[in-house]
């Protein structure tokens, strides 16, 4: 009887229809006390963009903390979703030997000249030109990004529309890494 | 026997005496000397500070200070900045309206500070006050562009007009063409609050262009960066400016045009604004910067090489608001640059992300502590520290008088040692002896607040988030800081004993703030009975505390010392000791 149920397929647990991933534990952090935490309106919901990576499980959100005000949040959350009326296409980037990351907006560029430009600005880095055939060989840097897929792909590879819907992150590799993305 | 120096000093003289004793704890003491003292000072008080409008209510205030010109109120708890007090609190302004209205025609400065205010208490404002002179509504909320069109249009003689950082509701009424033609005494206008529709920019060129005093203006971000140089043009005796400089891509004609328009104001001294800023941009500013003393680049994501650059143009600066993106290498610069810094505050550009967006550490605040000798006053942000740097900036800056650390995860240890940061922390009290102001963040235990209860004695206002073991902490503070008058405590596990230990002391404070405490409903009550000259509010709203069982602790707490009695306008979710339903706002 139960069999006929398919009790698996009704179940609730985090993750897309189809995965079949555990459900996630929230590993406690060492020392640290029990929040009263409340997730407040404003938290980033853990898509799977989170059970990819090594770092810590996503966060919750505590209200009230960090200690920024109202006014600020909103100057600075304001600015982020009023690119071209619409909200904006954040995502990281990341560089390989930099300590921190830099979040961009890919709404506001064009064409993948003018990415690479403003990376290149951002970063202080040269990129170079690509090219279908060789990627970024002959720079110091290639510039990669994770697709929706979870695969890591050399940025230029895929036409431009394409790239800005599937783009999660971009990932800067220090050009000897980046040669086994090559196209194929 | 000589005759009393006192008695021999006519009402007249006396008066004039008092009349240069302008601060409010001075002429609090000049009333307290003796009787006949007392009933001259009350007749020609004229300024009147109320840190908790619901300390004493207008018409005790009216009582004794019969002949009053200018009040400062402020309402809602500071947590209210943080989200943490629910909409509909309270602080609200028009009975206070409402009462100077009749009693003091003569009033000419307004100054609130969380606030409600209404349109309507704005009509009455404009109404009432023939003379009026100032109005400053510093994060208030509750009106319209409509109250303000009133005030534009009544106030003949307003000099000052300050909306920092206020909730204005447009209701596309064009206010600024309220203010007659035949107006032209603004001294000081800041507006950058607003919405972009709520400005219109003909209607404030006229403005500008016919208010020769005008000092200080501070536009909204929707000023494109054309009209921002006009307006620089309109009004090159400008000392204080704040405006967006936003634009997609640098354009020399453009850009030539700003430059000119700053070229000529020189008295400029304050720059803030700075929203969407282009970096190429910048240089444009870069003729006025060596006079510059006050910077407000906290809205500006402009990243550490160019921050340099203009930071380097400063040598003036005495005030610096940035984002972290200034990194380390920014702050360094600052300190060898900027030797009459005061003030610092760094603000974090990503606060909700688990990983640092910047290269900002503790070694920036501690280059500055070192290379700038007048630094006083400290807010600061960011995702690690360490006791060695904060025992070296104690060391270092021993005239620190405000001392405000965020590290933005809560109980983050000392990245070398693992330690918490009790000595850290212990260090900034023991030799910043001025202290008045102090927030502490990171893992901590109730040995910091043995240190804070034995050194702070100037303290007056502490901010506690996230900390300590157990009642002793709260026990240390509030038996050991002689001068506290605001402590605001947020999920730290203290409770009953303490409060109730020291409850005494919460009368000689202006308030206590505690939230995801651990305090009983029951001790509120019992506070509450010992304490009559305290208001003892407790914010929840899950329901009546009474029906929960006795362990449960409260939510929120919010106790205050007041000569009013309880207030009359407490929302549902707001309980007191008193079941009385006439004490609740009708709704």
């Amino acid at each position: 009887m139960e069999n006929d149920l398919n009790l698996k397929a009704t179940e609730l647990r985090l993750g897309l229809p189809g995965s079949d991933e555990p459900e996630r534990q929230m590993i406690p952090r060492p020392n640290k006390r029990t929040l009263s935490d409340i997730v407040s309106e404003g938290s980033r919901s853990t898509t799977e963009e989170d059970h990819q990576d090594t770092a810590p499980p996503a966060k919750v959100q505590i209200v009230g903390w960090p200690p920024v005000r109202s006014y600020r949040k909103n100057c600075l959350q304001g600015k982020k979703d009023e690119v071209e009326g619409g909200t904006g296409m954040y995502v990281k980037v990341s560089v390989d030997g930099a300590p921190y990351l830099r979040k961009i907006d890919l709404k506001v560029y064009r064409s993948y000249p003018q990415l690479l430009l403003a990376l290149e600005n951002m970063f202080k880095l040269t990129i170079g030109a690509y090219s279908e055939r060789e990627g970024y060989n002959g720079s110091d840097y290639a510039p990669t990004y994770e697709d929706r897929d979870g695969d890591w792909m050399l940025v230029g590879d895929v036409p431009w529309e394409m790239f800005i819907s599937s783009c999660k992150r971009l990932r800067i590799m220090k050009g000897s890494e980046a040669r086994g993305l090559g196209c194929v | 026997m000589p005759k009393r120096l006192a008695s021999s000093l006519s009402d007249e003289v006396l008066e004039h005496v008092f009349s240069f004793i302008q601060s409010e704890k001075d002429r609090n003491v000049v009333s307290a000397v003796c009787k006949s003292w007392y009933e001259i000072e009350r007749w020609c008080r004229r300024k009147i500070f109320v840190g908790n409008c619901y300390a004493v209510s207008p018409e005790m205030v009216i009582r004794r200070f019969p002949q009053v010109r200018s009040i400062e109120l402020k309402g809602k708890p500071h947590f209210t900045d943080f989200n943490l007090v629910p909409d509909g609190w309270g602080g609200y302004v028009l009975p206070w309206i409402t009462e100077m209205a009749g009693a003091y025609p003569w009033l000419d400065e307004i100054r609130l500070k969380r606030m409600v205010v209404t349109d309507e208490s704005l009509e009455l404002i404009a109404k009432s006050f023939k003379d009026f002179k100032v109005l400053v509504l510093a994060s208030c909320e509750g009106f319209s562009t409509d109250g303000l069109a009133a005030i534009a249009a009544s106030c003949k003689n307003l000099r000052e007009l300050d909306l920092r950082e206020s909730e204005v509701d447009d209701s596309s009424v064009h206010w600024l063409s309220h203010f007659p033609e035949t107006y032209t005494s603004m001294v000081s206008l800041n507006i950058s609050c607003l919405g972009s529709g709520e400005v219109s920019f003909s209607a404030l060129e006229r403005l500008v262009s016919r208010c020769p005093n005008l000092r200080s203006l501070k536009l909204n971000r929707a000023v494109p960066l054309d009209k921002t140089a006009n307006i620089l043009r309109l009004a090159p005796q400008l000392v204080e400016f704040s405006a967006c400089t936003y634009s997609a891509e640098l354009r020399s004609d453009v850009f030539s045009n700003l430059a000119g328009a700053f070229s000529n104001c020189k008295e400029l001294r304050s720059l803030s604004g700075f929203w969407d800023v282009v970096p190429d941009y910048l240089p444009a500013i870069y003729s006025v910067c060596s006079r510059l003393t006050s910077l407000n680049l906290s809205y500006a994501t402009i990243l550490s090489p160019d921050l340099i650059k203009l930071v380097s143009h400063c040598p003036s600066l005495q005030r610096l608001l940035v984002l972290d993106y200034i990194e380390d290498s920014g702050l360094e610069a600052l300190a060898s640059n900027c030797k009459d810094l005061q003030e610092l505050r760094v603000f974090p550009s990503d606060p909700f992300d688990a990983e640092p967006n910047a290269s900002l550490t503790e070694q920036g605040l501690v280059a500055v502590s070192l290379g700038c000798p007048k630094l006083q006053s400290v807010l600061y942000f960011c995702r690690r520290m360490s006791n060695a740097a904060l025992v070296t900036i104690a060391q270092n800056r021993p005239n620190l008088n405000r001392f405000r650390l965020c590290i933005i995860e809560p109980n983050t240890a000392d990245y070398l040692t693992g330690e918490p940061f009790d000595v850290g922390f212990g260090a900034i009290v023991e030799h910043c002896k001025a202290l008045i102001r102090l927030s502490l963040s990171g893992l901590l235990t109730d040995c910091v607040f043995e240190y804070i209860g034995k050194y702070a004695k100037k303290l007056e206002m502490l901010s506690v988030a996230f900390a300590g073991d157990s009642d002793l902490g709260l026990h240390h503070v509030l038996s050991g800081c002689e001068s506290l008058r605001k402590l605001e405590i947020r999920d730290c596990p203290f409770g009953d004993k303490a409060l109730l230990t020291n409850a005494a002391k919460l009368e000689t404070m202006q308030s206590l703030w505690m939230s995801s405490c651990s305090v009983s409903f029951e001790a509120c009550k019992l506070l509450s009975q010992k304490m009559p000259r305290l208001n003892v509010e407790v914010i929840d709203e899950r329901g009546p505390p009474d029906s929960r069982p006795e362990n449960c602790t409260v939510d929120k707490l919010y106790i205050y010392r007041s000569v009013a009695g309880p207030r009359f306008d407490m929302p549902p979710f707001v309980w007191t000791k008193d079941e009385d339903l006439a004490l609740r706002l009708s709704p």
